[in-house]
Protein backbone atom coordinates (compact mmCIF):
# COMPACT_ATOMS: atom_id res chain seq x y z
CA UNK A 1 0.00 0.00 0.00
CA UNK A 2 1.47 3.32 -1.08
CA UNK A 3 1.50 6.27 1.23
CA UNK A 4 -1.57 8.13 -0.05
CA UNK A 5 -5.06 8.49 1.30
CA UNK A 6 -6.52 8.63 -2.25
CA UNK A 7 -5.93 6.20 -5.15
CA UNK A 8 -7.45 6.93 -8.58
CA UNK A 9 -7.96 3.22 -9.26
CA UNK A 10 -10.24 3.00 -6.23
CA UNK A 11 -12.90 4.74 -8.35
CA UNK A 12 -13.30 1.56 -10.41
CA UNK A 13 -13.74 -0.32 -7.12
CA UNK A 14 -16.76 1.72 -6.06
CA UNK A 15 -18.87 -1.45 -6.19
CA UNK A 16 -16.78 -2.93 -3.38
CA UNK A 17 -18.44 -0.64 -0.83
CA UNK A 18 -21.01 -3.46 -0.75
CA UNK A 19 -18.53 -6.09 0.43
CA UNK A 20 -19.63 -6.11 4.05
CA UNK A 21 -23.15 -4.82 3.60
CA UNK A 22 -24.47 -6.27 0.32
CA UNK A 23 -28.13 -5.57 0.98
CA UNK A 24 -27.53 -1.95 1.86
CA UNK A 25 -25.27 -1.50 -1.15
CA UNK A 26 -27.90 -3.01 -3.44
CA UNK A 27 -30.43 -0.49 -2.19
CA UNK A 28 -27.93 2.35 -2.49
CA UNK A 29 -26.97 1.54 -6.09
CA UNK A 30 -30.59 1.05 -7.18
CA UNK A 31 -31.49 4.41 -5.67
CA UNK A 32 -28.35 6.06 -7.08
CA UNK A 33 -29.21 4.85 -10.58
CA UNK A 34 -32.78 6.09 -10.28
CA UNK A 35 -31.63 9.51 -9.06
CA UNK A 36 -29.56 10.08 -12.22
CA UNK A 37 -32.16 8.86 -14.71
CA UNK A 38 -33.72 11.42 -17.06
CA UNK A 39 -36.66 12.91 -15.18
CA UNK A 40 -38.03 16.39 -14.47
CA UNK A 41 -34.36 17.34 -14.76
CA UNK A 42 -32.35 16.17 -17.76
CA UNK A 43 -29.49 13.73 -17.32
CA UNK A 44 -27.12 16.58 -18.25
CA UNK A 45 -28.55 18.95 -15.61
CA UNK A 46 -28.13 16.22 -13.01
CA UNK A 47 -24.57 15.65 -14.16
CA UNK A 48 -23.77 19.34 -13.73
CA UNK A 49 -25.37 19.41 -10.27
CA UNK A 50 -23.33 16.32 -9.35
CA UNK A 51 -20.17 18.02 -10.62
CA UNK A 52 -20.88 21.12 -8.53
CA UNK A 53 -21.63 19.07 -5.41
CA UNK A 54 -18.47 17.04 -6.02
CA UNK A 55 -16.50 20.28 -5.70
CA UNK A 56 -18.44 21.33 -2.61
CA UNK A 57 -17.74 18.03 -0.85
CA UNK A 58 -14.26 17.99 -2.43
CA UNK A 59 -14.46 14.36 -3.48
CA UNK A 60 -11.72 13.60 -6.06
CA UNK A 61 -13.46 10.41 -7.16
CA UNK A 62 -16.69 12.31 -7.85
CA UNK A 63 -14.82 15.09 -9.69
CA UNK A 64 -13.13 12.46 -11.88
CA UNK A 65 -16.39 10.63 -12.60
CA UNK A 66 -18.59 13.67 -13.20
CA UNK A 67 -16.08 15.64 -15.29
CA UNK A 68 -16.24 12.78 -17.79
CA UNK A 69 -19.95 12.24 -17.12
CA UNK A 70 -20.85 15.85 -17.87
CA UNK A 71 -18.83 15.80 -21.13
CA UNK A 72 -20.56 12.59 -22.20
CA UNK A 73 -23.91 14.24 -21.51
CA UNK A 74 -22.98 17.04 -23.90
CA UNK A 75 -21.92 19.72 -21.41
CA UNK A 76 -18.88 21.78 -22.32
CA UNK A 77 -16.07 23.15 -20.18
CA UNK A 78 -17.68 26.61 -20.00
CA UNK A 79 -20.85 25.14 -18.51
CA UNK A 80 -18.84 22.93 -16.18
CA UNK A 81 -16.77 25.89 -15.01
CA UNK A 82 -19.94 27.82 -14.25
CA UNK A 83 -21.21 24.83 -12.25
CA UNK A 84 -18.03 24.89 -10.14
CA UNK A 85 -18.56 28.62 -9.56
CA UNK A 86 -22.08 27.90 -8.33
CA UNK A 87 -20.60 25.46 -5.79
CA UNK A 88 -17.94 27.99 -4.80
CA UNK A 89 -20.47 30.83 -4.46
CA UNK A 90 -22.65 28.75 -2.15
CA UNK A 91 -19.63 27.73 -0.11
CA UNK A 92 -18.42 31.34 0.15
CA UNK A 93 -21.89 32.66 0.86
CA UNK A 94 -22.42 30.00 3.52
CA UNK A 95 -19.34 31.18 5.41
CA UNK A 96 -20.30 34.83 5.10
CA UNK A 97 -23.92 34.41 6.14
CA UNK A 98 -22.69 32.69 9.32
CA UNK A 99 -21.05 36.01 10.06
CA UNK A 100 -24.47 37.05 11.29
CA UNK A 101 -24.41 34.19 13.82
CA UNK A 102 -21.00 35.49 14.92
CA UNK A 103 -22.41 39.02 15.25
CA UNK A 104 -25.45 37.84 17.18
CA UNK A 105 -23.23 35.95 19.60
CA UNK A 106 -20.73 38.78 19.87
CA UNK A 107 -23.54 41.29 20.40
CA UNK A 108 -24.97 39.07 23.16
CA UNK A 109 -21.61 38.90 24.89
CA UNK A 110 -20.74 42.54 24.52
CA UNK A 111 -21.81 45.53 26.57
CA UNK B 1 -13.53 10.85 -43.60
CA UNK B 2 -14.09 14.50 -44.04
CA UNK B 3 -16.75 14.56 -41.33
CA UNK B 4 -14.15 13.50 -38.86
CA UNK B 5 -13.02 17.10 -38.93
CA UNK B 6 -13.21 17.73 -35.24
CA UNK B 7 -10.68 20.21 -34.16
CA UNK B 8 -8.28 20.57 -37.05
CA UNK B 9 -7.27 23.83 -38.50
CA UNK B 10 -7.20 24.79 -42.11
CA UNK B 11 -3.53 24.62 -42.88
CA UNK B 12 -1.62 27.42 -44.38
CA UNK B 13 0.51 26.21 -47.26
CA UNK B 14 3.74 26.53 -45.27
CA UNK B 15 2.76 24.18 -42.50
CA UNK B 16 1.58 21.59 -44.98
CA UNK B 17 5.15 21.01 -46.10
CA UNK B 18 6.26 18.91 -43.21
CA UNK B 19 9.78 19.38 -41.96
CA UNK B 20 10.33 22.55 -43.98
CA UNK B 21 8.78 24.92 -41.49
CA UNK B 22 10.44 25.98 -38.29
CA UNK B 23 7.40 25.23 -36.10
CA UNK B 24 7.92 22.38 -33.69
CA UNK B 25 4.98 20.17 -32.84
CA UNK B 26 4.42 21.67 -29.37
CA UNK B 27 4.62 25.18 -30.83
CA UNK B 28 2.05 24.32 -33.47
CA UNK B 29 -0.26 22.97 -30.79
CA UNK B 30 0.17 25.97 -28.52
CA UNK B 31 -0.64 28.26 -31.41
CA UNK B 32 -3.80 26.26 -32.03
CA UNK B 33 -2.58 24.97 -35.38
CA UNK B 34 -2.70 21.40 -36.58
CA UNK B 35 0.23 19.12 -37.07
CA UNK B 36 1.00 17.86 -40.57
CA UNK B 37 -0.25 14.37 -41.39
CA UNK B 38 1.35 11.32 -39.81
CA UNK B 39 2.52 10.38 -43.32
CA UNK B 40 4.29 13.70 -43.86
CA UNK B 41 5.89 13.52 -40.43
CA UNK B 42 6.94 9.93 -41.14
CA UNK B 43 5.43 9.10 -37.75
CA UNK B 44 5.46 5.40 -36.78
CA UNK B 45 1.66 5.43 -36.54
CA UNK B 46 1.42 6.29 -40.24
CA UNK B 47 1.57 2.52 -40.74
CA UNK B 48 -1.64 0.53 -40.29
CA UNK B 49 0.36 -2.31 -38.79
CA UNK B 50 1.79 -0.03 -36.08
CA UNK B 51 -1.73 1.22 -35.30
CA UNK B 52 -3.05 -2.32 -34.92
CA UNK B 53 -0.09 -3.29 -32.74
CA UNK B 54 -0.63 -0.31 -30.44
CA UNK B 55 -4.41 -0.84 -30.24
CA UNK B 56 -3.91 -4.54 -29.48
CA UNK B 57 -1.36 -3.81 -26.73
CA UNK B 58 -3.92 -2.29 -24.36
CA UNK B 59 -5.14 -4.61 -21.57
CA UNK B 60 -8.87 -5.17 -22.13
CA UNK B 61 -11.46 -7.25 -20.27
CA UNK B 62 -12.49 -9.06 -23.48
CA UNK B 63 -12.05 -9.10 -27.25
CA UNK B 64 -14.72 -8.01 -29.76
CA UNK B 65 -15.58 -11.54 -31.00
CA UNK B 66 -16.10 -12.60 -27.36
CA UNK B 67 -18.48 -9.69 -26.79
CA UNK B 68 -20.45 -10.70 -29.90
CA UNK B 69 -20.43 -14.38 -28.89
CA UNK B 70 -21.76 -13.52 -25.40
CA UNK B 71 -24.56 -11.55 -27.08
CA UNK B 72 -25.31 -14.38 -29.53
CA UNK B 73 -24.28 -12.20 -32.50
CA UNK B 74 -21.19 -14.06 -33.74
CA UNK B 75 -20.13 -14.21 -36.53
CA UNK B 76 -21.15 -10.77 -37.74
CA UNK B 77 -23.05 -11.08 -41.02
CA UNK B 78 -24.30 -8.72 -43.71
CA UNK B 79 -27.88 -7.56 -44.18
CA UNK B 80 -28.59 -5.98 -47.58
CA UNK B 81 -26.15 -3.85 -49.55
CA UNK B 82 -27.72 -0.42 -49.11
CA UNK B 83 -24.67 1.82 -49.39
CA UNK B 84 -21.66 1.92 -51.68
CA UNK B 85 -19.17 4.09 -49.81
CA UNK B 86 -16.43 5.45 -52.04
CA UNK B 87 -13.38 6.93 -50.39
CA UNK B 88 -12.16 8.95 -53.35
CA UNK B 89 -8.91 10.11 -51.79
CA UNK B 90 -6.94 11.30 -48.81
CA UNK B 91 -6.35 14.84 -50.03
CA UNK B 92 -7.98 17.42 -47.76
CA UNK B 93 -7.76 21.18 -47.20
CA UNK B 94 -7.75 20.53 -43.45
CA UNK B 95 -5.61 18.44 -41.11
CA UNK B 96 -7.92 17.73 -38.19
CA UNK B 97 -6.41 16.26 -35.04
CA UNK B 98 -8.97 13.49 -34.95
CA UNK B 99 -8.91 12.34 -38.57
CA UNK B 100 -8.86 8.54 -38.86
CA UNK B 101 -7.86 8.83 -42.53
CA UNK B 102 -4.70 10.88 -41.86
CA UNK B 103 -5.98 13.14 -44.62
CA UNK B 104 -4.36 16.49 -45.40
CA UNK B 105 -3.05 18.82 -48.09
CA UNK B 106 0.17 16.81 -48.44
CA UNK B 107 -1.57 13.54 -49.34
CA UNK B 108 -1.63 12.52 -53.00
CA UNK B 109 -3.84 9.41 -53.02
CA UNK B 110 -6.84 10.08 -55.25
CA UNK B 111 -9.25 7.73 -57.04
CA UNK B 112 -8.79 7.64 -60.83
CA UNK B 113 -11.57 7.86 -63.43
CA UNK B 114 -10.88 4.17 -64.32
CA UNK B 115 -11.47 3.02 -60.72
CA UNK B 116 -14.61 5.16 -60.56
CA UNK B 117 -15.85 3.44 -63.71
CA UNK B 118 -15.32 0.06 -62.03
CA UNK B 119 -17.28 1.33 -59.00
CA UNK B 120 -20.10 2.49 -61.28
CA UNK B 121 -20.26 -0.98 -62.86
CA UNK B 122 -20.71 -2.46 -59.35
CA UNK B 123 -23.28 0.20 -58.54
CA UNK B 124 -25.33 -0.66 -61.62
CA UNK B 125 -25.54 -4.30 -60.44
CA UNK B 126 -26.94 -3.34 -57.02
CA UNK B 127 -29.71 -1.21 -55.54
CA UNK B 128 -27.30 0.77 -53.34
CA UNK B 129 -27.09 4.51 -52.83
CA UNK B 130 -23.70 6.22 -52.90
CA UNK B 131 -21.79 7.74 -50.00
CA UNK B 132 -18.77 9.74 -51.17
CA UNK B 133 -16.07 10.41 -48.63
CA UNK B 134 -12.36 11.21 -48.33
CA UNK B 135 -10.33 13.33 -47.41
CA UNK B 136 -12.29 16.20 -48.84
CA UNK B 137 -13.98 14.28 -51.68
CA UNK B 138 -14.59 17.50 -53.58
CA UNK B 139 -10.81 17.75 -54.18
CA UNK B 140 -10.84 14.69 -56.44
CA UNK B 141 -10.60 16.05 -60.01
CA UNK B 142 -13.37 13.67 -61.14
CA UNK B 143 -15.71 14.38 -58.23
CA UNK B 144 -18.43 16.18 -60.21
CA UNK B 145 -18.30 13.62 -63.00
CA UNK B 146 -18.74 10.82 -60.43
CA UNK B 147 -21.78 12.52 -58.88
CA UNK B 148 -23.35 13.00 -62.31
CA UNK B 149 -22.80 9.34 -63.25
CA UNK B 150 -24.33 8.09 -59.96
CA UNK B 151 -27.32 10.37 -60.47
CA UNK B 152 -27.67 9.18 -64.07
CA UNK B 153 -28.10 5.68 -62.62
CA UNK B 154 -30.89 7.13 -60.47
CA UNK B 155 -29.06 6.74 -57.17
CA UNK B 156 -29.21 8.92 -54.10
CA UNK B 157 -25.79 10.51 -53.44
CA UNK B 158 -24.34 11.66 -50.12
CA UNK B 159 -21.28 13.87 -49.87
CA UNK B 160 -19.29 13.90 -46.61
CA UNK B 161 -18.19 17.49 -46.53
CA UNK B 162 -16.03 19.54 -44.17
CA UNK B 163 -17.90 22.79 -45.11
CA UNK B 164 -14.75 24.95 -45.34
CA UNK B 165 -13.93 23.49 -48.77
CA UNK B 166 -17.13 25.13 -50.08
CA UNK B 167 -15.76 28.48 -48.95
CA UNK B 168 -12.74 28.25 -51.29
CA UNK B 169 -12.89 30.06 -54.67
CA UNK B 170 -12.33 26.87 -56.71
CA UNK B 171 -15.40 25.24 -55.17
CA UNK B 172 -17.64 28.25 -54.66
CA UNK B 173 -20.22 26.96 -57.16
CA UNK B 174 -20.48 23.51 -55.57
CA UNK B 175 -23.56 24.30 -53.43
CA UNK B 176 -25.55 24.98 -56.64
CA UNK B 177 -24.13 21.82 -58.20
CA UNK B 178 -25.21 19.85 -55.11
CA UNK B 179 -28.71 21.33 -55.21
CA UNK B 180 -29.05 20.62 -58.94
CA UNK B 181 -28.20 16.94 -58.34
CA UNK B 182 -30.10 16.69 -55.03
CA UNK B 183 -26.92 15.56 -53.26
CA UNK B 184 -27.36 14.98 -49.53
CA UNK B 185 -24.74 16.92 -47.62
CA UNK B 186 -23.34 15.33 -44.49
CA UNK B 187 -21.05 17.86 -42.89
CA UNK B 188 -18.98 18.29 -39.78
CA UNK B 189 -19.54 21.07 -37.26
CA UNK B 190 -17.99 20.55 -33.83
CA UNK B 191 -20.19 23.01 -31.92
CA UNK B 192 -22.90 25.60 -32.34
CA UNK B 193 -20.86 28.20 -30.46
CA UNK B 194 -18.10 30.15 -32.19
CA UNK B 195 -15.77 30.13 -29.19
CA UNK B 196 -15.87 26.36 -28.75
CA UNK B 197 -15.55 25.70 -32.48
CA UNK B 198 -12.65 28.08 -33.08
CA UNK B 199 -10.84 26.79 -30.03
CA UNK B 200 -11.08 23.33 -31.52
CA UNK B 201 -10.61 24.00 -35.23
CA UNK B 202 -8.80 27.32 -35.47
CA UNK B 203 -9.65 31.00 -35.80
CA UNK B 204 -12.40 31.75 -38.25
CA UNK B 205 -13.45 28.17 -39.03
CA UNK B 206 -16.83 28.62 -37.34
CA UNK B 207 -17.58 31.76 -39.31
CA UNK B 208 -16.69 30.04 -42.61
CA UNK B 209 -18.80 27.03 -41.73
CA UNK B 210 -21.81 29.18 -40.81
CA UNK B 211 -21.41 31.21 -44.00
CA UNK B 212 -21.53 28.00 -46.03
CA UNK B 213 -24.48 26.61 -44.05
CA UNK B 214 -26.45 29.81 -44.71
CA UNK B 215 -25.73 29.51 -48.44
CA UNK B 216 -26.94 25.92 -48.36
CA UNK B 217 -30.07 27.01 -46.47
CA UNK B 218 -30.71 29.69 -49.09
CA UNK B 219 -30.73 26.95 -51.77
CA UNK B 220 -33.36 25.03 -49.80
CA UNK B 221 -31.03 22.71 -47.88
CA UNK B 222 -32.31 21.92 -44.40
CA UNK B 223 -35.80 23.35 -44.88
CA UNK B 224 -37.38 19.92 -44.47
CA UNK B 225 -39.47 19.93 -47.66
CA UNK B 226 -37.17 20.76 -50.59
CA UNK B 227 -35.80 17.21 -50.59
CA UNK B 228 -32.34 18.71 -50.13
CA UNK B 229 -31.10 16.99 -47.01
CA UNK B 230 -28.52 18.65 -44.78
CA UNK B 231 -27.03 16.60 -41.95
CA UNK B 232 -24.59 17.79 -39.31
CA UNK B 233 -22.07 15.46 -37.73
CA UNK B 234 -20.50 16.00 -34.32
CA UNK B 235 -17.77 13.87 -32.77
CA UNK B 236 -16.70 14.42 -29.16
CA UNK B 237 -13.64 16.66 -28.88
CA UNK B 238 -11.75 14.29 -26.62
CA UNK B 239 -11.58 10.86 -25.04
CA UNK B 240 -15.22 10.39 -24.14
CA UNK B 241 -18.39 9.03 -25.71
CA UNK B 242 -20.83 11.25 -27.59
CA UNK B 243 -23.93 12.55 -25.78
CA UNK B 244 -27.37 11.14 -26.62
CA UNK B 245 -28.07 12.04 -30.25
CA UNK B 246 -31.74 13.00 -29.86
CA UNK B 247 -31.03 15.45 -26.98
CA UNK B 248 -28.16 17.01 -28.87
CA UNK B 249 -30.17 17.35 -32.06
CA UNK B 250 -32.95 19.23 -30.28
CA UNK B 251 -30.47 21.54 -28.57
CA UNK B 252 -28.46 22.21 -31.77
CA UNK B 253 -31.63 22.86 -33.75
CA UNK B 254 -32.78 25.43 -31.20
CA UNK B 255 -29.40 27.11 -30.72
CA UNK B 256 -28.29 27.24 -34.38
CA UNK B 257 -31.61 28.78 -35.35
CA UNK B 258 -31.56 31.29 -32.49
CA UNK B 259 -27.89 32.28 -32.76
CA UNK B 260 -27.12 31.88 -36.46
CA UNK B 261 -30.44 31.52 -38.27
CA UNK B 262 -29.21 28.15 -39.62
CA UNK B 263 -31.46 25.13 -40.24
CA UNK B 264 -30.57 21.49 -40.75
CA UNK B 265 -32.40 18.17 -41.08
CA UNK B 266 -30.56 15.89 -38.68
CA UNK B 267 -27.59 15.70 -36.34
CA UNK B 268 -25.48 12.56 -36.15
CA UNK B 269 -23.26 11.88 -33.18
CA UNK B 270 -20.29 9.71 -34.08
CA UNK B 271 -17.83 8.04 -31.72
CA UNK B 272 -14.15 8.66 -32.38
CA UNK B 273 -12.24 5.61 -33.56
CA UNK B 274 -8.85 4.71 -32.10
CA UNK B 275 -7.22 4.94 -35.52
CA UNK B 276 -4.59 7.16 -37.14
CA UNK B 277 -4.31 10.72 -35.78
CA UNK B 278 -6.94 10.20 -33.07
CA UNK B 279 -5.03 7.10 -31.94
CA UNK B 280 -1.85 9.17 -31.84
CA UNK B 281 -3.59 11.81 -29.74
CA UNK B 282 -4.98 9.15 -27.36
CA UNK B 283 -1.52 7.77 -26.79
CA UNK B 284 0.20 11.13 -26.47
CA UNK B 285 -2.39 12.46 -24.02
CA UNK B 286 -2.30 9.34 -21.84
CA UNK B 287 -5.91 8.49 -22.70
CA UNK B 288 -5.42 5.35 -24.79
CA UNK B 289 -5.99 2.71 -22.13
CA UNK B 290 -8.87 4.54 -20.44
CA UNK B 291 -10.63 5.22 -23.75
CA UNK B 292 -10.32 1.65 -25.04
CA UNK B 293 -11.59 0.34 -21.72
CA UNK B 294 -14.48 2.82 -21.81
CA UNK B 295 -15.49 1.53 -25.28
CA UNK B 296 -15.37 -2.09 -24.07
CA UNK B 297 -17.27 -1.36 -20.87
CA UNK B 298 -19.97 0.49 -22.87
CA UNK B 299 -20.52 -2.43 -25.30
CA UNK B 300 -24.21 -2.44 -26.20
CA UNK B 301 -25.56 -5.54 -27.99
CA UNK B 302 -28.55 -3.46 -29.18
CA UNK B 303 -26.15 -1.19 -31.10
CA UNK B 304 -24.79 -4.10 -33.18
CA UNK B 305 -27.78 -4.48 -35.50
CA UNK B 306 -27.30 -1.08 -37.14
CA UNK B 307 -23.53 -1.00 -37.62
CA UNK B 308 -22.56 0.15 -41.12
CA UNK B 309 -20.46 -2.89 -42.10
CA UNK B 310 -23.71 -4.87 -42.33
CA UNK B 311 -25.14 -2.79 -45.18
CA UNK B 312 -22.13 -0.96 -46.64
CA UNK B 313 -19.37 -1.81 -49.09
CA UNK B 314 -16.34 0.41 -48.61
CA UNK B 315 -14.05 1.09 -51.58
CA UNK B 316 -10.62 2.68 -51.22
CA UNK B 317 -9.07 5.22 -53.58
CA UNK B 318 -7.23 2.38 -55.37
CA UNK B 319 -10.32 0.19 -55.74
CA UNK B 320 -9.57 -2.08 -52.76
CA UNK B 321 -12.64 -3.40 -50.92
CA UNK B 322 -13.29 -3.28 -47.18
CA UNK B 323 -16.11 -3.82 -44.68
CA UNK B 324 -15.95 -0.17 -43.58
CA UNK B 325 -13.84 2.99 -43.86
CA UNK B 326 -12.14 2.13 -40.54
CA UNK B 327 -11.04 -1.31 -41.73
CA UNK B 328 -9.85 0.46 -44.87
CA UNK B 329 -7.54 2.71 -42.85
CA UNK B 330 -6.30 -0.26 -40.81
CA UNK B 331 -5.76 -2.20 -44.08
CA UNK B 332 -7.95 -5.09 -42.94
CA UNK B 333 -9.25 -6.36 -46.31
CA UNK B 334 -12.70 -7.80 -46.87
CA UNK B 335 -13.22 -11.57 -47.10
CA UNK B 336 -13.57 -12.69 -50.73
CA UNK B 337 -12.47 -10.67 -53.76
CA UNK B 338 -10.42 -7.73 -52.47
CA UNK B 339 -10.72 -5.41 -55.48
CA UNK B 340 -13.76 -3.68 -56.95
CA UNK B 341 -13.09 -5.38 -60.32
CA UNK B 342 -13.80 -8.76 -58.70
CA UNK B 343 -16.84 -7.78 -56.60
CA UNK B 344 -19.54 -10.40 -56.28
CA UNK B 345 -22.77 -9.58 -54.45
CA UNK B 346 -23.49 -13.16 -53.34
CA UNK B 347 -20.00 -13.56 -51.85
CA UNK B 348 -20.47 -10.21 -50.12
CA UNK B 349 -23.76 -11.37 -48.56
CA UNK B 350 -22.28 -14.64 -47.27
CA UNK B 351 -18.99 -13.31 -45.93
CA UNK B 352 -17.98 -12.99 -42.28
CA UNK B 353 -17.32 -9.35 -41.45
CA UNK B 354 -13.71 -8.66 -40.41
CA UNK B 355 -13.51 -7.25 -36.87
CA UNK B 356 -10.85 -6.06 -34.46
CA UNK B 357 -10.71 -4.00 -31.28
CA UNK B 358 -11.70 -0.71 -32.94
CA UNK B 359 -15.12 -2.28 -33.58
CA UNK B 360 -15.93 -1.57 -29.92
CA UNK B 361 -16.13 2.06 -31.07
CA UNK B 362 -19.21 1.36 -33.22
CA UNK B 363 -21.00 -0.64 -30.50
CA UNK B 364 -20.34 1.57 -27.45
CA UNK B 365 -23.26 3.25 -25.74
CA UNK B 366 -25.90 4.31 -28.25
CA UNK B 367 -23.74 2.92 -31.08
CA UNK B 368 -22.09 4.80 -33.90
CA UNK B 369 -22.15 4.49 -37.64
CA UNK B 370 -21.94 6.66 -40.72
CA UNK B 371 -25.60 7.43 -40.03
CA UNK B 372 -24.96 8.35 -36.40
CA UNK B 373 -26.28 6.45 -33.37
CA UNK B 374 -27.55 2.93 -34.08
CA UNK B 375 -29.44 2.01 -30.91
Amino acid sequence: MSDHYYHSHDLERFGEIGDHAPELAKKFFAWYGAVFAEGALTAREKSLIALAVAHAVQCPYCIDAYSKGALEKGADVEQMTEAVHVAAAIRGGASLVHGLQMRNRADGLSM
Amino acid sequence: MAYDALDGTTLDAGLADAGKGSSSAPQARRQGRSLPTLAARRAPLASAEAQLTLMRSVPLAREFPDALKDAGLWPLKARELDILQLNVGRVCNQTCHHCHVDAGPDRRESMTRETMEACLRVLARTEACVDITGGAPELNPNFRWLVEQCRALGRHVMDRCNLTILDTPAHADLPEFFAEHAVEIVCSLPHYRATSTDKQRGEGVFEKSIRVLRRLNALGYGDGNSGLRLVLVANPAGAFLPPPQACMEAEWRRELLRREDVRFDALYTITNMPISRYLEWLERSGNLEGYMQRLVEAFNPAAVAGVMCRNTLSVGWDGALFDCDFNQMLELPIEGPVHVDGFDLETWRRRDIVVDRHCFGCTAGAGSSCGGATA
